[in-house]
C-alpha cells in the first residue's frame, strides 16, 4: 500500500445535495442505504488505473473527501482543505440556488489562507499554497456584518489556480425530462470555469456503469488530476505565471 | 395520555387557586367591563361619520348574535383609512423579502403559495401590534380601531386555524413516499388530516376554564382562547428556558479561555484520526481488490478446487469486516473531534468579537439582561406564592405613579421596544432553527410550521401585553376579547415559566456534571 501513490479530491456543495451518496456510488458501485448528514468530512478511496489500457498504466489511490456542507461548521472546515489536487462541485438539479452557491464554495476553497495545521509531515502541496498566496491578493474578501464573506468571485482566479474541476448535478430522477434537455438560462458554473459537467442520479448504478459517457468523463477527470499532480511538477512554476492572462488551462 | 392528564390537572389547580383567591376576598382587581348599552352609547358619541353609524349597527348585531361576522363583511364601510392599508402593505412586503432573502436563502421556491401564506401571516401579526401602538398614540378614532381589531383577529384566526394546517397537511401528504401521486388522493387525505387536527384543537379547550358557555361557536373568544393557551404555553416554555440558558452561557464563557495552540492541537488530532480512517479504507479497498481477483481466477476452476480456493479467501473477508468496524469507530471519533473543533472556533470568534467596541457594548447589555432574567424568575415565584395575578408589573406601575404626565410617551416607547425586540428575536430564532433542520425536501413544511408558531406567538403576546400597558390603554384589548379570563392566562404563564425554568436548571446541571472540565482533552 505504501507504494501506491495517492491524489486528494474534495467534493464540495451545499448541505443535502447528495455528496455522500455520490462518493459512495463512485467508490463502491452501489447506492448508499442510509445516508446521514455529514459532520466534518467523510472519506472514501478508489483504486484508479491511470491511462488504462496503455503502456504507461499505473494504479493510483483516489481519495474522495466529502466535506459536510452545514453553514454552522464553516469556521472549522478549513482544516480539510489542504492539500487539494482536484475539486468536484456538486449541486442539486431540483434547486437552482445550490448551483449559485457553488460560487461561494469555489471562492472559499480558492481563498483559503495558509493558516492550516503546521504538520511537518504534510509538506506535500505546501509550496503550492505559498505561491498562490503571494500571487493573489487576499484582501479581496470583504465581510458584511454577520461575518459572512461577500464573495468576490473571479473566474480568472480559478483559471490561474489550475485545480482540475468537475461539476456534478444530482437528483436527476426528481426533475422532469424537459428541464434536462433545455439549457439552463441562469448561471452555469461549468461553462464559466471551463469544466466538464455530469448529471446523474446517485441512487442508480447505471448512471456510472463502465462505458457510459458519465464514467468516461469521470475517469478522464481523475486522469487529469493525477497528471496535474505527478507529471507536471517540473514546469509548474513557469506555467502558473503564464496562465495569468489565459482563460483556461488544460 | 399521561401528559394530557397532567395538563388537565395543572389547569384545574390553577383555576382552583384563582377561585379560592376570589372567595377569600384576595381577588385581583377585575377589569371593569362596560355593559353593552354603555359601549354603544360610547360609540354613539364619536364623530358623526358614516363609519360610526355603520359600526354601531353591526356592534349591536355582534353583541347579540354570534354570527355577526357575516354582517360585518357585508357592511364593510367604504371610507376605511388608507394609512393603515399602507402599513399593512409594508408589513406584507417585509415578510415577503424576509422569506426570500433570509429563510429561503439556499432553496428554490417551487410553490409560491407557501411564500404568500407566510407573508400574509406576518403582515396580520404585525397589524395587531400596530393597532396596539395606534391605541396608545390615539391615531385612528376608537370605533375604527375597534373595527380593525375585530377584522384583524378574525383574519389571523382563520389563517392559523384553517389555512396553515391545511397546507401543512397537504405538503406532508405529498412528501410521504407510499402515497399514490394523484391529485384527488392528496386532497382527500389532507381534508381528513385537517378534520382530525380541528377536533384535537377543539378538545384542547375543554380542560381549560377559558370561556363561558354563552358564547357561540364562531365567536372570536373560542378561537383566541385556544390559540392563546397554546401560545402562552409555548412562550412560557421558551422564556423559561431562555431565562436560565442565557446567564449560564454568559458565565461559562468566562471559565474556559481558548488559545490558538489549543485549536492547533485539536486539529492535528483530528487530521491524524482522519488519516487513520483513510489508511483503513485503503486496506479494505486493496483487500476487496484481492478477493475480486481471487474470485475471477477461481471462476476457471470448478468443483473442489473452487471450494478450497474460496476457503482461503474467507479470512480476507473476515479481515474486511474487522477493518470496516475499525474504520467506523475512527469515523465516529473524527466526528466528535470535529464538533469540539467547531466549539473552540466559535469561542475564539466570540473572544475576538468581544475585543471590538460593538462586542463590549453587547456584552455589558448581556450582563444586564442576565440580571433581568434572574429577576423575572424571582418575580414569577413571588406571583405564585403571594397570589398576585394580572396586576401591572412594577415598572409600568412605577411609571404610572411617577410620570403620570408623560405616561403616554413612555408607554409607547416601552411597548414599542417590547414589540420590536420580540418580533426581531422571534425572526432570528426562527431563521437559526430553519437553517439547522431544513433540507430541500422538508423546507416547505418547516416554513409553514414556523409561520404557524409565529402567528400563535404573536396572538398570545397580544394577550399577555395587557400587563405591560397602563390601564387606560388596555381597555381596547379587554373590550375586543370580551369575556376571556385574562387572569388565568397570566397565572398559567407564570406557572409554566417557573416549571420550565426549574427543569432547565436541572438539565443544565446534569449536562454540566456529565462533561466536567470540557475543553482540551
Amino acid at each position: 500500500m505504501a507504494q501506491i501513490d495517492k491524489v486528494r479530491i474534495l467534493v464540495l456543495g451545499d448541505s443535502g445535495v447528495g455528496k455522500t451518496s455520490l462518493v459512495h456510488l463512485i467508490c463502491h458501485n452501489e447506492p448508499i442505504l442510509n445516508p446521514y448528514w455529514t459532520i466534518g468530512a467523510g472519506v472514501e478511496v478508489k483504486l484508479h488505473e491511470y491511462k488504462a489500457g496503455m503502456p504507461a498504466e499505473k494504479t493510483y489511490f483516489v481519495e474522495l473527501w466529502d466535506i459536510g456542507g452545514w453553514s454552522a461548521h464553516k469556521n472549522s472546515r478549513a482544516v480539510f482543505y489542504n492539500p487539494v489536487h482536484g475539486l468536484i462541485l456538486c449541486h442539486d438539479l431540483t434547486n437552482k440556488k445550490s448551483q449559485q452557491n457553488l460560487k461561494k464554495w469555489l471562492t472559499e476553497i480558492l481563498n483559503r489562507d495558509g493558516k492550516n495545521i503546521k504538520d511537518p509531515n504534510d509538506l506535500d502541496g505546501k509550496e503550492d499554497d505559498v505561491l498562490w498566496a503571494e500571487q493573489y491578493d487576499k484582501s479581496d474578501t470583504d465581510f458584511d456584518e454577520e461575518g459572512d464573506d461577500i464573495y468576490e468571485y473571479d473566474p480568472e482566479q480559478y483559471a490561474g489556480a489550475a485545480i482540475p474541476m468537475l461539476v456534478i448535478g444530482t437528483k436527476l430522477d426528481l426533475i422532469q425530462a424537459s428541464h434536462v434537455t433545455t439549457p439552463s438560462r441562469g448561471f452555469n458554473i461549468a461553462e464559466e470555469c471551463g469544466a466538464d459537467e455530469i448529471k446523474l442520479d446517485c441512487t442508480c448504478t447505471k448512471h456510472l456503469a463502465p462505458g457510459t459517457s458519465n464514467s468516461v468523463k469521470l475517469s478522464r477527470f481523475f486522469d487529469k488530476v493525477i497528471e496535474r499532480k505527478y507529471y507536471h511538477n517540473r514546469d509548474v512554476t513557469q506555467v502558473r505565471f503564464s496562465t495569468y492572462t489565459q482563460k483556461s488551462y488544460r | 395520555m399521561l401528559l394530557a392528564e397532567l395538563v388537565k390537572l395543572s389547569a384545574e389547580l390553577v383555576w382552583a387557586s384563582l377561585k379560592w383567591a376570589e372567595v377569600t376576598g384576595n381577588h385581583p382587581r377585575q377589569w371593569a367591563k362596560p355593559s353593552p348599552e354603555k359601549r354603544i352609547n360610547q360609540l354613539n358619541h364619536c364623530a358623526n361619520s358614516n363609519i360610526c353609524s355603520v359600526v354601531t349597527r353591526w356592534v349591536r348585531i355582534r353583541v347579540f348574535s354570534p354570527c355577526g361576522m357575516f354582517h360585518l363583511i357585508i357592511s364593510l364601510p367604504q371610507g376605511v383609512r388608507p394609512r393603515s392599508r399602507m402599513f399593512q402593505i409594508i408589513f406584507f412586503g417585509g415578510g415577503w423579502v424576509f422569506f426570500l432573502k433570509k429563510l429561503f436563502r439556499d432553496y428554490e421556491v417551487h410553490h409560491w403559495v407557501v411564500l404568500l401564506v407566510f407573508s400574509v401571516t406576518f403582515a396580520l401579526s404585525c397589524t395587531l401590534f400596530e393597532l396596539i401602538i395606534f391605541e396608545i398614540l390615539g391615531i385612528l378614532n376608537a370605533s375604527s380601531r375597534y373595527f380593525h381589531w375585530i377584522l384583524g383577529l378574525y383574519a389571523i384566526l382563520f389563517t392559523l386555524i384553517v389555512v396553515l394546517p391545511f397546507y401543512i397537511a397537504y405538503f406532508v401528504v405529498k412528501n410521504i413516499r407510499f402515497v399514490p401521486q394523484k391529485g384527488h388522493v392528496h386532497v382527500t387525505l389532507t381534508v381528513t388530516a385537517w378534520l382530525i387536527y380541528f377536533y384535537c384543537f377543539w378538545k384542547i379547550g375543554d380542560p381549560f376554564p377559558i370561556l363561558n358557555p354563552k358564547h357561540g361557536i364562531l365567536s372570536i373568544e373560542q378561537g383566541v382562547g385556544r390559540i392563546g393557551v397554546i401560545g402562552v404555553t409555548l412562550m412560557a416554555v421558551l422564556s423559561g428556558f431562555g431565562a436560565v440558558n442565557y446567564p449560564y452561557t454568559c458565565m461559562s464563557y468566562f471559565v474556559r479561555p481558548v488559545s490558538d495552540a489549543d485549536i492547533q492541537i485539536l486539529e492535528r488530532r483530528l487530521m491524524q484520526s482522519m488519516d487513520m480512517t483513510v489508511m483503513k479504507k485503503k486496506r479494505i479497498c486493496l483487500a476487496k481488490h484481492e478477493s475480486q481477483k481471487h474470485a475471477s481466477m477461481n471462476k476457471d476452476y470448478g468443483g473442489i478446487w473452487g471450494m478450497v480456493k474460496s476457503f482461503t479467501a474467507s479470512p480476507i473477508l473476515e479481515n474486511i469486516n474487522t477493518l470496516k468496524q475499525e474504520a467506523r469507530a475512527m469515523e465516529e471519533l473524527s466526528r466528535q473531534l470535529f464538533l469540539e473543533s467547531v466549539d473552540l472556533h466559535n469561542e475564539q470568534e466570540r473572544r475576538d468579537y468581544l475585543k471590538t467596541l460593538k462586542g463590549k457594548y453587547f456584552n455589558v447589555l448581556g450582563h444586564f439582561f442576565s440580571l433581568y432574567c434572574i429577576w423575572k424568575i424571582f418575580m414569577a415565584t413571588i406571583n405564585i406564592v403571594f397570589d398576585r395575578v394580572g396586576k401591572v408589573d412594577p415598572i409600568t406601575r412605577g411609571i404610572e405613579i411617577a410620570v403620570r404626565f408623560w405616561s403616554q410617551q413612555i408607554s409607547f416607547w416601552i411597548v414599542g421596544i417590547i414589540i420590536i425586540t420580540s418580533i426581531r428575536g422571534l425572526l432570528i430564532n426562527l431563521t437559526k432553527f430553519f437553517y439547522a433542520i431544513a433540507s430541500s425536501k422538508s423546507s416547505n413544511i418547516i416554513v409553514l410550521c414556523l409561520a404557524q408558531i409565529m402567528g400563535t406567538y404573536f396572538v398570545s403576546s397580544v394577550l399577555l401585553m395587557r400587563m405591560n400597558m397602563p390601564s387606560e390603554y388596555r381597555s381596547i384589548i379587554t373590550e375586543v376579547l370580551g369575556d376571556l379570563q385574562f387572569n388565568f392566562y397570566h397565572r398559567w404563564f407564570d406557572v409554566i415559566f417557573l416549571v420550565s425554568a426549574l427543569s432547565s436548571i436541572g438539565f443544565l446541571y446534569i449536562a454540566h456534571k456529565q462533561a466536567p472540565g470540557k475543553g482540551i482533552i
